[in-house]
């Protein structure tokens, strides 16, 4: 059997790969990509600790149900505001979106 | 909701509604009725009213309960669990909350009745008005329904806030009640000065956010120890005496100061929030520009409720401040306290701006409530919140009344040095004509209508308002016997007398004094003698909205005389007799479940000399000083006060020089920094980080000129430039994209986690 | 037996993902996050979770990975080749992602877990898993799933209205 701590660091690496996505691209579709990456991540521990922990409640599994719906309500909104904003500025550039600067 | 007990009667289960009803109101505003003006001021009076039925009904029903203070009505439900345990939340009624239920929702009330007439709901809109700036006088605020819906959201705020059980909630309707103050002070954002160094509403609204985010953060802190030490959330739990003796007997090692029991480095990181939140030295500073907001603003946020909530978390804590015997917390307070009542009753004295005066005495009364809380007085400061709530509500709309009255005259006084127009319409409707509208009323032609030195003589003129104010005005300078603030003041000098703070009592009885002086003053300077400018000449209150803004008046200017009533000493000569003091018996029945020692003091004819002393004294010498300047009726004239003050008037007038000061010791050094540093990231390094700190550093600096606080000396200086430092961490890049923002929190989170790894468990 | 899938499978999808945030190339890179979602599906099945298996890849195989590509394509320039992949902090937050993994991986082997010691899980995975599933759904769960269906609906109908053409 896998130790859990092996799942667990997996996850950990697959995380900071997204963060690095994420915090990294210029573009804003890569940024995206970087936090579907986040998320797939916390989906692993959860289902890493519904095996290990109590594979007799669903809740894990549960959970990364309820992520999986939320990143797929995520991806539609920030596509939509990607291109939204591409039509807009014409760039998905993120350096050059600063529109909440004070 | 499980309850506790359920001999209640049955309206007690309405309480946890009651701050959904505002809340309601303003989620309605925004939602849905905001294109009507008039139906988002009726909403937000509905939620209101509504609240302040049902709350006076549950206060009501709580007057004759007599074990109430020992086991208070809760209703409360499992929230979140830490650790094994469930925290509850929920909400309480015990004689302290059901005294502020009183108050609360009542003067709430009030006040959104006198706004519907002070924002003109019903009057047209002015086609020329921009959004975010006052309206034209006769006309209605363009963002009226937005100025319903916020104030809406406070009183929820405010409701939820006395109503909570225990701290975590308290805080949340806490941030609240601060999150409308900064949208309230800043709610006329467009409006521009053309004096650059004037304070904007919006620059205004964002000292005060900053200003009072310090004292929360550190309050924050407090509770978060709080809970380290207890695992506990609820106030009941909290306070109960094995809790107590637990904290006040476990130590911390602090650096320097050595030794500390838990409970006292907690009370004083609490008390941090409350001297924010209710504008005591040194983050006072705030509260006088908070005037920038629109008047009912000032009444209902930063002079009855919002402020005084700092006060109401420490008596509602009173046993956690005084779980130490003589213990440093309340020695803090009364220092904290008492200092800043005489500190800022000094500087009302020179201000000329009618409002700026009032919030300086706020800040001042605030700082005597603080002062009895440190001297074990919970009783007293506990009335004088109540009944400074009443009258300096009073005292505020009744300004705004006054300054209504002003812009009215104004604009008929132009309307009269201009023939082309003359006697063609009525007062308010020339406005129409002769005002343009990119400018607000205050800067128009160098004519400030709050300006006291402009008034004068509007006794005969506005004789609604200038009764109500001048009854407000003996309150609050402690008229003897007939006055609510002579009450609750005289107990506060009694308390402070009869427990041997001898010291205090005097520091108290001089800010008294000189409260009651520039009372006089002020009502001198607006209501009697002659006018000194034309606009005062023409003030009048005949208008239509002032049948709303008149009518909240009086209903305050009773419970300003008769709300005094409930809380005469019994042992008082005379007049005791008649009276069983009943608000003493009420709170004393939570402060003996407590085991607060509330023993009246035997009654002293010292400390009842001195109040009528510095009453009649203070108002005898502002009708003496002022009244011949007020009967020569010229605007040119100085300050009375001038001459015989010599160099201390400037002082006091520029409030002890807290911004030049700042200026040259503070604003310099970190302007230099901020070069220094940017050269470095110019010169050496790329680094985006390094880069932020450069770019942080220059708006700092742009932005510091803005913030005056944390002055006078050397010490606090120092403290104020590592707090501006450590709040700035936060504000580091700030760049406008959410990559750097965000890159600040995995930095943050990586090293925070690093440092548990390392450091020792 | 297991551990040398697991590791063969966790490198195969922390390539791929690597690849994805790496890539100059955004289509190409689309196509690398695809490859990590077949991973991670891989994973779950390696842990009894074979119903998540299956909407894992029918949700981010079948519909983001798709709506990506889409976006992308619907962007002209997007996929300019001599673009700059990174902004001007990824050194920074290279470093800090990895000081982040470290800190978590210790973190994570120093936990006493529960069932860790042994290696084993302490209970088999049940037979009725998915049964199990849809009866917590439409059982104790019911609120937050019906909730999380009307989050959908919300963002549907709020990404047709942002990304509307305006006239």
């Amino acid at each position: 059997m896998v130790p859990l701590s092996w799942y667990l660091i997996l996850a950990a690496a697959l995380f900071c790969i997204g963060v690095f996505g994420a915090l990294a691209r210029r573009n804003a579709v890569g940024i995206l990509m970087g936090i579907e990456l986040m998320l797939n991540a916390v989906n692993i521990n959860l289902v890493a600790f519904w095996r290990h922990i109590g594979p007799d409640q669903m809740t894990g599994q549960l959970f990364a149900i309820f992520v999986i719906t939320v990143a797929a309500a995520e991806a539609a909104v920030g596509l939509a505001l990607i291109i939204a904003i591409y039509r807009q500025r014409n760039t998905v550039n993120v350096e050059e979106i600063d529109m909440m600067k004070g | 909701m499980s309850e506790q007990a359920s001999s209640f009667p049955a309206v007690f289960n309405l309480t946890p509604i009651l701050p959904f009803l505002p809340l309601a109101a303003f989620a309605l505003i925004v939602l849905w009725a905001n294109r009507s003006k008039k139906l988002s001021a009726a909403l937000a009076l509905g939620g209101i009213g509504l609240a302040w039925v049902i709350g006076w009904a549950i206060t009501f029903t709580t007057f004759g309960m007599e074990r109430l203070g020992e086991a208070p009505f809760r209703l409360f439900k499992d929230w979140f669990p830490a650790g094994g345990v469930w925290q509850a939340f929920g909400f309480q009624i015990d004689p302290l909350s059901a005294a502020m239920l009183f108050m609360v929702p009542f003067v709430c009330f009030l006040i959104f009745v006198y706004a519907v007439g002070y924002m003109g709901v019903g009057k047209p809109e002015h086609e020329h008005d921009v959004p975010g700036q006052p309206a034209t006088s006769g006309y209605v605020d363009r963002l009226a329904s937005r100025f319903f819906a916020y104030i809406a959201l406070f009183a929820a705020g405010m409701l939820g806030f006395i109503l909570a059980d225990n701290w975590v909630l308290a805080f949340i309707f806490w941030e609240i009640m601060g999150l409308c103050s900064y949208l309230l002070i800043g709610f006329w954002f467009a409006r521009k000065y053309a004096n650059p160094t004037q304070i904007t509403p919006k620059e205004a609204g964002l000292k005060a956010f900053l200003t009072t985010r310090v004292g929360d953060t550190i309050m924050l802190a407090g509770f978060l120890l709080l809970f380290a030490q207890t695992g506990q959330i609820s106030f009941n739990a909290l306070l109960s005496p094995a809790t107590l003796e637990q904290l006040a007997s476990a130590t911390i090692r602090l650096p320097i100061v050595g030794p500390t029991p838990w409970a006292t480095l907690i009370a004083i990181l609490i008390f941090f929030g409350a001297i924010g939140k209710s504008a005591q030295f040194p983050l006072h500073v705030w509260l006088p520009d908070a005037m920038e907001g629109p008047t009912p603003v000032s009444a209902l946020i930063h002079a009855a409720t919002m402020v005084s909530a700092g006060v109401y978390l420490i008596i509602r804590l009173f046993p956690l401040m005084a779980a130490v015997e003589h213990g440093a917390a309340l020695r803090f307070i009364a220092f904290i306290g008492a200092f800043t009542a005489l500190f800022s009753a000094t500087i009302a004295v020179a201000q000329t701006d009618i409002k700026k005066v009032l919030a300086y005495s706020t800040i001042s009364q605030l700082g005597f409530m603080f002062a009895a809380l440190g001297m074990g007085a919970y009783i007293a400061a506990t009335f004088h919140l109540l009944i400074h709530s009443f009258f300096k509500a009073l005292l505020f709309l009744g300004s705004g009344s006054v300054i209504h009255g002003m812009e009215h005259g104004h604009h008929a006084a132009e309307h009269l040095h201009s023939p082309a127009q003359a006697h063609a319409h009525e007062v308010s409707a020339l406005a129409r004509q002769t005002h343009t509208a990119e400018t607000s009323p205050r800067e128009e032609h160098g004519f400030d209508p709050q300006d006291m030195r402009n008034m004068g003589g509007l006794f005969s003129r506005m004789p609604r308002t200038a009764w109500t104010f001048i009854i407000g005005g003996l309150a609050l300078s402690g008229f003897p016997f007939v006055t609510a603030g002579f009450w609750s003041k005289d107990e506060i000098l009694a308390d402070a007398w009869g427990h041997g703070h001898f010291f205090i009592f005097l520091v108290l009885a001089v800010a008294a004094l000189l409260t009651a002086f520039y009372t006089g003053r002020q009502i001198m300077m607006t209501f009697f003698g002659r006018p000194r400018t034309e606009a005062a000449f023409h003030a009048s209150e005949h208008d239509s909205v002032f049948a709303w803004m008149t009518v909240p008046l009086m209903v305050l200017a009773v419970f300003a005389i008769a709300g005094g009533w409930v809380g005469i000493p019994e042992s008082f000569p005379g007049l005791g007799a008649l009276s069983s003091n009943p608000f003493h018996h009420y709170i004393a029945g939570l402060a003996e479940a407590l085991h607060i020692e509330v023993a009246a003091p035997a009654f002293s004819a010292i400390p009842l000399l001195t109040s009528l002393v510095v009453a009649l004294g203070g108002l005898f010498l502002g009708w003496k000083v002022y009244g011949d300047y007020a009967a020569r009726g010229r605007s040119d004239l100085a300050d009375p006060l001038a001459g015989p003050l010599g160099r201390l008037y400037p002082i006091l007038l520029n409030k002890y020089y807290f911004d030049e000061l700042y200026h040259k010791v503070f604003i310099r050094g970190t302007q230099r920094l901020a070069n220094w540093l940017f050269r470095v990231d110019d010169h050496w390094l790329i680094d985006p980080i390094v880069d932020g700190v450069g770019q942080f550093a220059r708006r700092l600096a742009q932005l510091s000129h803005r913030f005056d606080f944390r002055i006078v000396d050397g010490v606090v200086n120092g403290i104020g430039a590592a707090a501006d430092w450590f709040g700035g961490a936060l504000r580091v890049i700030q760049t406008g994209k959410a990559q750097n923002y965000l890159l600040v929190g995995l930095v943050a989170v990586s090293v925070l986690l690093g440092a548990f790894l390392l450091l020792p468990k | 037996m297991q551990q040398a899938i697991f590791i063969i499978l966790a490198l195969l999808t922390l390539g791929a993902a690597l690849m994805t945030v790496i890539t100059r190339n955004l289509l190409r890179a689309a196509l690398w996050l695809v490859a990590t979602f077949f991973g991670i599906a891989a994973i779950f099945i390696l842990l009894r979770a074979e119903f998540l298996a299956v909407a894992q890849i029918l949700v981010y195989v079948g519909a983001i990975s798709t709506l990506i590509i889409f976006a992308i394509m619907l962007s002209r320039g997007i996929m300019d080749p001599d673009q700059v992949r990174f902004n001007g902090q990824w050194g920074v937050v290279g470093g800090f992602a990895a000081l982040l993994f470290v800190v978590l991986a210790v973190i994570v082997t120093r936990v006493p877990w529960p069932a860790a010691a042994g290696g084993a899980p302490v209970g088999d995975a049940p037979a009725d898993a998915i049964a199990r599933l849809g009866a917590a759904f439409v059982g104790p769960y019911a609120i937050p799933f019906e909730v999380a269906s009307v989050l959908l609906v919300v963002a549907m109908i709020g990404a047709i209205i942002i990304a509307r053409e305006r006239e």
